[in-house]
């Protein structure tokens, strides 16, 4: 039952500056099972917005393998790249990330524009990703008149209305008081559980980190400890008991 | 993704930034409107000629010396010396199918009647001109056979030269220095008015061609022959006889090149027309640089808009858009652009074309817009579209989804 969704094979990402190298993940070796909920924790600068972006193959590591279900995608083209994003992973932004002065429903019909579905169909599919999110009366609301939480539940069903497998939320509550924090938060354990979508969590906050089962520390680019259900496991047996 | 898809989200895009989009467009829609309304008054000109020449009748013919051979190359009149005035006489007394004929040669010269200046084209005709070119005179009388073999220094006036020498005078009767030549006015041509040219018919001295042959000009050629067939359907036939008579009277050997060239209304339009043509595709040209211009601006606004929308492209990007898609949606929002421009250009040239006899300046003018231009103003500024939105789209096509997420 504990299918892989996720291997990574010691992840390195180099960024070059000019002549500076900032090594931003120096060797990640990791695995995440389907429908787990992950929460990444560390201190900023740690790598763990790095780590996401090659989560989401928005970026490309410098070296080391990845694997997503099954598949090597370490060293895909652009355009493969995109397809896998659009079919297999919804992500969320601290920020939001929506478009300026366009809908509710136009923003979460976004991803489907890219997967060759039709109109009619591509509207019903936002729709009821909004419903989801309990943005029932909201579709053609435009995304500027809407509050910090309405709009982080419009990405939300923007993430899933491709019935992805992964969704990467990025502090999707660090922009929001503890209230909309919570909310959102409900609405991430309500998918992780009743859909089994696997969600991968970065966060500062110790209370939303708790809505995880389990919970990865970074520092400078390197996993320095994992939390299961409130165990707390050294690093050596990390590397050990995960690969 | 269908191409339907993309046209509807850039429409959408665009129209979420209406100043922007017009800005955008406001050099296409000048530049297009300039091409629509200087080729029409091009295209004006060009009908203008075509009408004059349609009002002299179609039962004209013209004889000119040269050589068919030479008919693309147009000898300047005077580079052949070969008609002779015996050979007017000679169609007009041996070819059935001809009605009339007047001889031609013309000189420019300066004229001068009391303290006034003017100068103006002389135009030696046979007596029978008002009837071959169906030119009446308004006053007076046109001079007669015995001016014409009397060398008769005698003159009728086109109406522009009245007005400029006489004013309201009456110039009947009086006499006017041709190169301080004495010439006495008998009478004066009634007004062709402007048809649309940039020369004026009425800026004309009609005297006996024998006179400006040997006073004026001091030669013993006629420069052409205006022959009046006896009827429309006749032309053919005048012109089969003249170009007879002539070889004979020539002495050509047969198979040999003619000397002279027997052309009729149709040939001489065309030939006008086409030098109308240089003049539109001369004015079509020049409004084209301004639609140049106008693409340029859609590069800058769209580079711009470019730089504005990194957010938003990073967004596409992270959701799954190819570099393909951003590409096309930004190319095809230059294009729904450039022929939006296009089309409002279209309308407010024709607008402009139709406006502009009323502009005091432009009294007069004859303007057409012709569906060719519309065409090609159409077509012109998609292909700036193209052209000029592509480098933008590219550029925005290109960026790295990160860098364009972390945008500020
Ligand atoms: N595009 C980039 N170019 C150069 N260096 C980068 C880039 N992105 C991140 N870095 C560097 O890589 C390291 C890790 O950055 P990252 O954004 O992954 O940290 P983070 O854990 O997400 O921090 P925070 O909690 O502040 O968001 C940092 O030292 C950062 O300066
Ligand atoms: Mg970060």
């Amino acid at each position: 039952m504990s299918e892989k969704i996720i291997v990574l094979e010691n992840i390195v990402r180099i960024y070059q500056i000019g002549e500076v190298e900032v090594q931003a993940l120096r060797g990640i070796s990791y695995s995440i099972e389907r429908s787990e909920f992950l929460a990444i924790m560390g201190p900023s600068g740690s790598g763990k917005t790095t780590l996401m972006s090659i989560l989401g193959l928005l970026d490309r590591p410098t070296s080391g393998r990845y694997f997503l279900e099954g598949e090597d995608v370490s060293s895909l083209s652009k355009d493969q790249m995109a397809a896998i994003r659009n079919k297999k992973i919804g992500f969320v932004f601290q920020n939001f990330n929506l478009l300026p002065r366009t809908t509710a429903l136009e923003n979460v019909e976004l991803p489907l524009l890219y997967s060759n579905i039709n109109g009619k169909e591509s509207k019903e599919r936002a729709l009821a990703a909004l419903a989801k999110v309990g943005l029932k009366g909201w579709e053609y609301h435009r995304t500027n008149q809407l509050s910090g939480g309405q709009m982080q539940r419009v990405a939300i069903a923007r993430a899933l209305v491709n019935e992805p497998s992964i969704i990467l939320a990025d502090e999707p509550t660090g922009n929001l008081d503890s209230k909309n924090g919570a909310e959102i938060m409900d609405i991430f354990t309500r998918l992780n559980r009743e859909q089994n979508i696997t969600l991968v969590m970065v966060t500062h906050d110790p209370v939303i980190a708790s809505y995880a089962r389990r919970r990865l520390y970074l520092k400078d680019g390197q996993i320095v400890r994992e939390e299961i259900n409130g165990k707390t496991d050294g690093q050596a047996s990390v590397q050990g008991g995960q690969l | 993704m269908k191409i339907f898809r993309i046209l509807q989200i850039s429409i959408r895009a665009l129209s979420r930034n209406k100043m922007r989009s017009f800005l955008t467009i406001l050099g296409i829609i000048i530049g297009v409107a300039a091409v629509i309304a200087m080729v029409s008054v091009g295209e004006g000109a060009k009908k203008g000629v075509e009408e004059r020449f349609a009002a002299m009748g179609t039962n004209l013919l013209f004889v000119q010396p040269g050589s068919r051979r030479f008919r693309g190359v147009q000898t300047g009149a005077g580079g052949y010396v070969t008609l002779k005035p015996e050979d007017a006489m000679a169609i007009e007394q041996y070819c059935d199918a001809v009605a009339a004929v007047s001889p031609s040669i013309s000189t420019r010269a300066q004229v001068v009647y009391a303290n006034k200046n003017w100068n103006t084209q002389i135009q030696g005709t046979g007596e029978k001109f008002p009837q071959v070119r169906k030119w009446n005179v308004a006053e007076g009388t046109y001079f007669d056979e015995t001016h014409v073999a009397a060398a008769a220094k005698v003159c009728v006036l086109g109406s522009l030269v009245k007005q400029n020498l006489f004013e309201d005078e009456d110039p009947i009767g009086k006499t006017i220095r041709i190169n301080k030549i004495p010439f006495k006015v008998i009478g004066v041509l009634e007004s062709k008015g402007e048809q649309g040219g940039f020369f004026n018919r009425d800026d004309i001295i009609a005297a006996p061609y024998t006179t400006v042959m040997r006073r004026l000009r001091g030669v013993d050629y006629i420069s052409s022959i205006d022959v009046e067939a006896i009827s429309a359907d006749m032309t053919d036939e005048a012109q089969r006889q003249i170009e007879e008579l002539m070889r004979e009277r020539h002495r050509i050997a047969p198979g040999a090149d003619d000397d002279f060239e027997v052309r009729n209304m149709t040939d001489v339009a065309e030939s006008a027309a086409q030098s109308s043509q240089i003049m539109t595709i001369l004015l079509g040209s020049i409004a084209g640089i301004s639609l140049i211009v106008g693409g340029i601006g859609i590069m800058n606004i769209m580079l711009v808009s470019v730089t504005e929308r990194i957010r938003e492209i990073g967004i596409r990007l992270a959701v799954g858009a190819r570099e393909k898609d951003i590409l096309l949606q930004f190319l095809i929002e230059a294009i729904v652009l450039s022929v939006g421009g296009g089309l409002i250009g279209i309308i407010i040239g024709i607008g402009v074309s139709r406006l502009m006899k009323y502009v005091p300046t432009f009294e007069g003018i004859t303007t057409v817009v012709t569906p060719g231009s519309i065409l090609l103003a159409f077509l012109f500024s998609a292909s700036v579209g193209i052209f000029f939105g592509y480098y933008p789209a590219r550029k925005a096509s290109r960026l790295d989804p990160i860098e364009a997420l972390r945008y500020e």
